[in-house]
């Protein structure tokens, strides 16, 4: 499981808007590069990203190799309802990578 | 006598003047097509519109791996009026697609910041899909001092 980095606030009013931040280590191998003795290395990057609050998903991605190693997204979540905020990251090799985290909302 | 008897003042002006209406074509004519089709195939033909949405990314950067970059578009984000999808092509990457983004209005506001590579200097274009089918853009063009995809591992 590579390391995951998210920031999500611990508390939003209702109907507030925050601010999401979220971050993987992964090495978005592009397929355009040459390693040893010439030989091509095999893409292997994240290709989608998706964000659920509660049961919705709030927020979608779909990457190319130019989104830069370890891909970083910020976007905007309005807060509804206390509830768990779930974060998937896919590579291409079909892996799904989770991490969650939990926002109250007053 | 003049030593080019059929070259006449009026000609060299008028030559002037086509060789500088050349230079003054506009960035996007001179833009690689692989941008525009993939700029098509996203909006399925329709026209994408200059405004609403600002592409915000400095005009020089150090360092082509990570370029970090934030999309804004105005819109009230509501059920009846909100951004549908942001997506980022460039202009001389070996591929032009970069990234799409599925908004919502639970989204709130439609704003995405991200960090992108970028092989050279070039133009990187920004297009968001409204709720109501319509498609607005804006372009930037950025000088890269250090490419990406040239380090040696």
């Amino acid at each position: 499981m590579p390391r995951t980095l998210i920031n999500v606030p611990k508390t939003a009013k209702a109907g507030e808007i925050v601010e999401v931040r979220a971050m993987i280590a992964h090495p978005m191998e592009t397929g355009q590069r040459m390693g040893v003795n010439g030989a091509m290395i095999p893409r292997d990057i994240v290709n989608r990203f998706v964000c659920t609050y509660g049961s919705e998903v709030v927020f979608a991605a779909d990457l190319w190799p130019a989104v830069s190693a370890n891909p970083f997204l910020s976007f905007s979540l309005r807060a509804k309802e206390a509830g768990v905020i779930t974060f998937s990251w896919t590579e291409d090799s079909g892996a799904v990578h989770v991490a969650t985290a939990d926002i109250t909302v007053t | 006598m003049s030593p080019i008897p059929h070259l006449k003042r009026r000609d060299v002006l008028l030559g002037a003047a086509a060789g500088l209406a050349v230079l003054a074509l506009p960035a996007r004519a001179m833009a690689r097509p692989e941008m525009q089709e993939a700029v098509k195939a996203f909006t399925k033909g329709a026209m994408a519109q200059e405004g609403r949405v600002r592409l915000d990314l400095s005009p020089i950067v150090e360092n082509g791996n990570a370029v970090p970059l934030t999309v804004d578009v105005e819109s009230p984000m509501e059920s009846a009026d909100h951004v549908r999808r942001i997506a980022l092509f460039n202009e001389k990457n070996p591929q032009a697609d970069i990234a799409i983004f599925h908004l919502s209005p639970a989204s709130g506001r439609a704003r995405i910041s991200t960090r992108i590579r970028l092989a050279t200097s070039q133009q990187v274009i920004a297009v968001a899909e409204m709720s109501d089918g319509t498609y607005w853009s804006q372009t930037r063009d950025v000088v890269v001092t250090l490419a990406a995809c040239i380090e040696v591992l």
